[in-house]
């Protein structure tokens, strides 16, 4: 997620589930954990136990709130007002950590003169905005003086008018505990207890920590909701120690791994971007130049670029044809999975392999997902079960409705069995960045197969037809170095995958085939600090680099868990460090911040930086370390600069570079909401992606046809599509069927009794639902307004043993500017009592509440269809990591 | 306590049917998540069928009360009165406005293994029997399905599975994880809990933490926490605490659970032999036909 | 095979009366229930971790010839300590329900029905088509810059898979094929 990634240097989690059990006071907003995150939970439950404060801010009281010692309702996607009051709060009440923001972070650093803030310009807009393009330049963002970001000269004192902290205190002015009551609908005293909690709970004594998920990720402007809460810990000084930081909590085994080894467009393992088809990207060379940062740890980009292309294509990649930079595809802007899927509606995409994925069920705007996959020529879907994404052309609404019709949909379907989690060996990296390794229990039954047999066999064939052919075109897939030794099934070693992922030394001699070692196990590597840019490393993701080194044990799949952090058991990217930036756990001179909260400290006679965890500094760097005309890589940074991959090593307040939508947050409304913005004189983010279709319309601010806020939430008992809940029994009959919440007074209101059938539309979609009427939902207040909200789970389909719509049916597709995530958490809807009708009769119906008619943007900050999106700009944000 | 890892008593083995040592659960709703975890640990290890696919409408809960394939039962209880010191919304402001208190309340219930069982006496066949650990057991390669038991039981927990259900007919309700006990494993709903609401152990030490519990809670404006531990009526005390909010009518428990075959206690031993007058009948016409 | 009348005595209502007990104890308790003890106990174990969300459990896979018995936490995971939630409490059941499938299907274009085809079959059918689609959509160079990408072949997923198959499919799928519709659930 870049908003992690921005602020602090890297997209993960900054800290661990256990280490939640250390803090004074645990903010949970963006996510209900007790829900999604049970066991994760635990944590937040033995710090209550311990006398912190739980605090949950959510539209819905959820199993999260009943377990908090405060819950605060909030509008759905309001989040950067609420955060926004926050950091106003602590910077008017002077409640922030002076010595840590001072040191650690850019807060003294001093902007162009040319830099324009919104108050500045008194609009929604910063410097540097293409009106006619939909896009920022953010040339001006950047610090004064030198173009690089390496030296920024400084205001210790944080006075100077045009430092960070100066323009941050501005910036947030307008975010004052009434306008948190206008936007959000929180009052102000309870919008105080909150501020009160979470300073009172900071400190060089004490610790706050801040845990969302997709919360606060699924919304047009996630990475500034994500922005907001890291300048708000940065300014408590919550980052980098125990009971603080910010933990993402990823919704699958591995997601954070799933970006970390990227099945992404845009970059490669370890956060290297992919190579694009830009003018200053021709060649190698330019790729690496324009990559390469010339202080911080990204100053080694050629060494990890180059060891991926001699892991990707072995004794082909030499010197001489740049390490065949050339045959890897180059992109040329967004081809993220909503831009194929356009692309798959309009039948230029021939064929899809889908694994362990459901976008019939999964996708925002299903229908067109549905739709789509029946105008592919073939498709591979690769599952447990039978998921609607493979019975789509038999069994959808759309079957039943007519809109599609099985013996006109030309799509070749192939369904092919897998392995589950026991029946085969890997592994997964987690929400706090750790890599833990599956032993296989017993082979999979039947025909089913891992994924990595499935592409080790496809690779064999393909490269096998590469080999028979002579077109120029095949030599990427002849110079692939699949080496890869098998097991008597023909599935190939995963320890030796894990080996290429780790990286090792070249030499001449390769060992025997059948090792998982591919030049010997002493030629492994210990870590990213032996990468070379010589040709003379290779090295599959260098963040994981260390994890399978030269002792020959897989690190991941250490069981012995030493202390509370889990050293010993599994393996954190990066060397194994559990709670990233822990050099600003000490004070500037290397001393702990206090006895409590001690973390990481400079061992002066041992001139060292020693522990409870691994250093994320350099070890033997002294906290008085001064550069002294050093000006490349780590040895350009100062001895007190905790965030090492950034260029001046300081944390970022503000954001010089690497966001699409501006330096600091601002708060604009959901694309589809019932209110106008009264922050600013626009109500939606303007870089934001509408993807603007027909069958993909948003209605237009405060639509009276659509009078109620939707969120979506997941349910404890179900998991994300349902391909791996809703098949099994003993989950099965826990939720059963899909239900819409709302709160007694809309239920009065509309004549609903609790478990009445309801119809849930909007402009994409009308879908059915049982109505569970609560006390967990309340109408929220705004000067005399009441606005509803409800909120639906979104694990059913037309396949397994339950049936239920799609919630999915109703989102809109959108792009989030920096990362193309859509907005499922903040929409709007119309609830009509009664069951929905089925077969031909669901269009007309559709068509009464929510007309299909007029133009694609209804929408008045909507682009015209054809104009310029926001969002298509690349931002080079690879660096800056995950995630959902 | 959680933290303690493989020291905690959910999680570390024991020797208690060996050493024929009282054994008890304590569930502390105030720590539940109500994630049924529990439940489906249950029904994994203990391979309990799926009850049917049933929206009850009824909060979250879709399981709706134990039963002979419901063996751990998460009660999900919704009341308009504030919890301990909890602030949920505006209600604690001291405003007007709709926002009165509400608290959403989570507990999994299971079968208390009485001390005196109604269960257990109620049984013609000695399918029921008191283990080693003081648990109730019913045996269900002994149990004849008669459903004696069912309506012996003050907390209704005890049932017959209906068709077409596997072993229809037969009585079942929670083992306390027997099986997994005799090899010195803890029952699965303790082990599997993530917030360790469900705590099994040593009935003496679980009584402790109850009380020690119902203490830091009172102290903390929990004003209603109190033990579910009836031992002053003729189920003679049980061996699955609650610790509850409020009144035990909230939760489906009885104020004052009894027994209905205490009075018939001292006449069992009469009534054991009638019955052994038919049952050496039918032996004897066995023996014959054999 | 026990006479009829050692069956008799067996039984634990007479064993009750028999022995002058008041029908509760040890007792009466079955051969059965006697031999008690758990699946588990003399089963292998692989250590494994939940395939479920981000929290990463511990998990421990009991197994005997070749057959899965049990999954339960793992207690020696400093993330979760052997507990975990439902979803993950139902993993043995994700691997063994009935509605699981163990054969390759293979629907053909504009049919009603799915056909089964074997595994071995379905591979080469799917490495044809993904050679015939590349062949005809590959772009090697655009206004003189070189492309050599499609982007008429996609693929999606990868949250639930292992970091090395993701590895291999970007690997094989980008850095051989020269696919770029990569995508998954994540989102950086």
């Amino acid at each position: 997620m870049p908003g992690l990634g921005t602020s602090f240097g890297r997209g993960g989690a900054t800290t661990a589930q256990q280490d939640l059990a250390n803090a004074d006071c645990i903010l949970i907003e963006g996510s209900s954990m007790a829900e999604a995150h049970p066991v994760g939970f635990r944590w937040v439950m033995k710090a209550k136990e311990k006398g912190a404060t739980i605090i949950h801010v959510d539209p819905r009281f959820s199993r999260t709130s009943a377990l908090a010692d405060i819950w605060v309702p909030i509008r759905a996607g309001t989040d950067i007002a609420f955060l926004g009051g926050l950091v106003r709060h602590v910077l008017t009440e002077e409640k922030f950590f002076r010595e840590y923001v001072v040191h650690y972070t850019n807060a003294s650093c001093i902007l162009r003169e040319d830099f324009r803030d919104t108050e500045d310009n008194g609009d929604a807009y910063f410097s540097g905005w293409n009106e006619a393009e939909r896009f920022y330049d953010p040339k001006t963002w950047a610090y004064e003086g030198e173009d690089n970001l390496s030296f920024p000269r400084r205001d210790l004192s944080l006075q100077h008018p045009r430092c960070v902290f100066q323009k941050l205190k501005r910036h947030f002015s307008r975010y004052t505990p009434q306008m948190v009551a206008k936007v959000c609908g929180i009052p102000p005293e309870l919008f105080l207890q909150v501020a009160d909690h979470l300073t009172s709970c900071s400190g060089p004594e004490k610790t706050a920590a801040i845990c969302y998920a997709v919360g606060w990720t699924q919304h047009s402007k996630g990475v500034q909701i994500i922005r907001t809460a890291a300048i708000l810990q940065l300014l408590l000084g919550n980052i980098g120690r125990p009971g603080g930081g910010i933990l993402a909590l990823r919704g699958h085994a591995s997601i954070q791994g799933s970006t970390d080894i990227p099945t992404l467009y845009d970059i490669l393992p370890g956060y290297l971007n992919m190579p694009s088809a830009s003018k200053d990207e021709h060649s190698l060379g330019d790729h690496l130049k324009k990559n390469t940062k010339p202080t911080g740890l990204w100053a080694n980009y050629p060494k990890y670029y180059i060891s991926l292309l001699k892991a990707y294509y072995g004794a082909r990649a030499t010197k001489e044809n740049d390490y065949g930079y050339d045959w890897m595809p180059k992109i040329t802007g967004d081809h993220s999975f909503f831009e194929f899927l356009y692309d798959m509606l309009d039948g230029k995409m021939e064929g899809m392999l889908v694994m362990g994925q459901n976008p019939a069920v999964g996708a925002q705007n299903a229908r067109l997902e549905r739709k789509a996959l029946a105008r592919l020529q073939w498709l591979v879907v690769r599952d447990l079960v039978e998921v609607e994404t493979a019975s789509f052309w038999y069994d959808s609404p759309e079957i039943e409705r007519g809109e599609l019709k099985t013996e006109e949909i030309e799509t070749e379907v192939f369904l092919f069995p897998v392995a589950g989690h026991a029946e085969k060996e890997g592994s997964f990296t987690q929400t706090q960045r750790l890599v833990q390794w599956r032993e296989k229990a017993v082979d999979p039954p039947g025909e089913s197969r891992s994924e990595s047999w499935f592409m080790h066999q496809l690779a064999k064939r393909l490269i096998a037809k590469a080999h028979a052919s002579n077109d120029p075109l095949d030599e990427p897939l002849r110079a692939l170095d699949w080496w890869y030794p098998e097991d008597e099934h023909g599935e190939p070693k995963m320890e030796a995958v894990l080996a290429e992922i780790n990286g090792w030394k070249i030499s001449s001699e390769p060992a025997p085939n059948e090792s998982i070692f591919r030049y010997g196990v002493e030629a492994q590597l210990d870590g990213f600090n032996d990468l070379k840019d010589d040709g003379s490393t290779a090295c599959g993701c260098w963040i994981y680099s260390g994890i399978f080194p030269s002792d020959g044990k897989n690190k991941a799949l250490a069981r012995e868990s030493r202390d509370y952090l889990g050293h010993g058991w599994g393996f954190a990217w990066p060397a194994d460090r559990r709670i990233i930036y822990n050099r600003a756990s000490a004070a500037p001179d290397g001393s702990p911040w206090s006895e409590r909260k001690k973390l990481v400290w400079w061992d002066a006679p041992n001139e060292s930086w020693t522990g409870y965890d691994v250093p994320d500094f350099q070890k033997d760097k002294p906290p008085n370390y001064q550069p002294n005309g050093h000006r490349e890589g780590l040895a350009a940074q100062p001895g007190d600069a905790p965030f090492i991959l950034h260029e001046d090593g300081l944390a970022w307040l503000h954001v010089p570079k690497g966001l699409q939508d501006g330096p600091m947050p601002t708060h604009f409304e959901a694309l589809e909401s019932p209110m106008h913005n009264a922050l600013y004189p626009r109500d939606t983010n303007p870089v934001v992606d509408w993807f603007t279709r027909a069958t993909n319309r948003f209605a237009p601010p405060n639509d009276p046809r659509f009078p109620y806020i939707l969120t979506t939430y997941r349910l404890t008992e179900h998991h994300t599509a349902g391909g791996m809940s809703r098949f099994l029994p003993h989950l099965a009959e826990l939720q059963p069927e899909m239900f819409v919440e709302l709160s007694r007074e809309l239920a009065t209101e509309l004549g609903i009794k609790n478990g009445d059938d309801v119809c849930v539309v909007n402009l994409r979609a009308a879908i059915g639902a049982r109505a569970l009427v609560s006390r967990r939902l309340r109408p929220l207040h705004f000067d005399g307004r009441i606005i509803h909200q409800v909120a639906m789970p979104f694990h059913w389909g037309s396949a397994g043993p339950l049936r239920g719509d799609v919630a999915n049916d109703l989102m809109a597709i959108s792009g989030e500017p920096n990362v193309t995530i859509m907005e499922t958490k903040a929409l709007v809807c119309n609830i009509v009592p009664g069951k929905l009708p089925r077969g031909p009769a669901y269009l007309p119906f559709l068509n009464k509440y929510a007309s299909q008619a007029g133009p694609e943007n209804l929408h008045p900050e909507q682009p015209a269809p054809g104009a310029p999106e926001g969002g298509k700009h690349q931002s080079g944000h690879g660096q800056h990591g995950t995630s959902e | 306590m959680i933290g303690e890892g493989i020291q905690s008593t959910n999680q570390r083995r024991h020797s208690f049917v060996e050493d024929r040592v009282e054994v008890g659960f304590f569930t502390d709703p105030t720590v539940c998540i109500g994630c049924k975890a529990c439940e489906v640990a249950c029904k994994e290890w203990n391979d309990v069928p799926d009850d049917g696919y049933t929206w009850t409408g009824n909060s979250y809960d879709n399981t709706g009360h134990l039963g002979a394939s419901t063996w751990r039962h998460v009660l999900f209880v919704e009341q308009d009165q504030q919890k301990g010191k909890q602030v949920v919304g505006t209600h604690s402001l001291g405003k007007d406005g709709d926002d009165d208190p509400f608290r959403w309340i989570f507990l999994s219930d299971v079968c208390k293994h009485c001390e005196n069982a109604g269960c257990l006496e109620a049984c013609p066949t000695g399918s029921i029997v008191r283990t080693e650990v003081g648990s109730v057991l019913v045996q269900n390669d002994v149990c004849n399905g008669c459903g004696y038991c069912v309506v012996s039981c003050p907390f209704g927990v005890i049932d017959r599975r209906p068709e077409p259900l596997p072993d229809a007919g037969g009585a079942f309700k929670c083992t306390f994880c027997y099986d997994r006990q005799k090899s010195g494993l803890t029952p699965a709903c303790a082990k599997v809990c993530p917030t360790e609401s469900i705590v099994f152990g040593r009935l003496d030490d679980v009584r402790a933490l109850a009380r020690k519990r119902v203490e830091t809670l009172r102290a903390s404006g929990y004003d209603d926490a109190q033990i579910y531990d009836p031992t002053e009526t003729s189920v003679g005390g049980i061996h699955a605490l609650f610790l509850l909010l409020g009144e035990a009518e909230a939760y489906g428990l009885p104020p004052k659970p009894e027994i209905p075959t205490i009075y018939l206690k001292s006449s069992w031993s009469a009534a054991a032999v009638a019955a052994l007058g038919a049952v050496l009948a039918v032996g004897a016409a066995f023996a014959f036909f054999a | 095979m026990d006479s009829p009348v050692d069956l008799f005595l067996k039984w634990p209502l007479v064993r009750q009366i028999l022995g002058r007990k008041d029908g509760t104890g040890l007792e009466s308790m079955s051969d059965k229930t006697r031999a008690l003890h758990a699946r588990i106990d003399d089963a292998k174990v692989a250590r494994s971790i939940c395939p479920y969300c981000g929290v990463g459990c511990g998990q421990l896979i009991y197994h005997k010839n070749g057959k899965l018995v049990s999954i339960e936490g793992d207690p020696e995971s400093p993330i979760s300590q052997g507990n975990l939630c439902p979803k993950g409490a139902a993993s043995f059941q994700l691997l063994t329900h009935s509605r699981r499938e163990l054969k390759v299907k293979y629907r053909a274009p504009r049919a009603k029905s799915w056909s089964e085809i074997s595994l071995d079959r379905a591979m080469s059918m799917v490495a044809d088509r993904i050679w015939e689609s590349r062949k005809r959509t590959f772009i090697h160079e655009q206004d003189g810059v070189v492309l050599n990408r499609t982007k008429a072949i996609a693929h999606l997923g990868g949250a639930t898979l292992d970091n090395e198959e993701n590895y291999l499919i970007k690997k094989l799928f980008a850095g051989g094929l020269g696919m770029v519709c990569i995508s998954n659930q994540a989102r950086i």
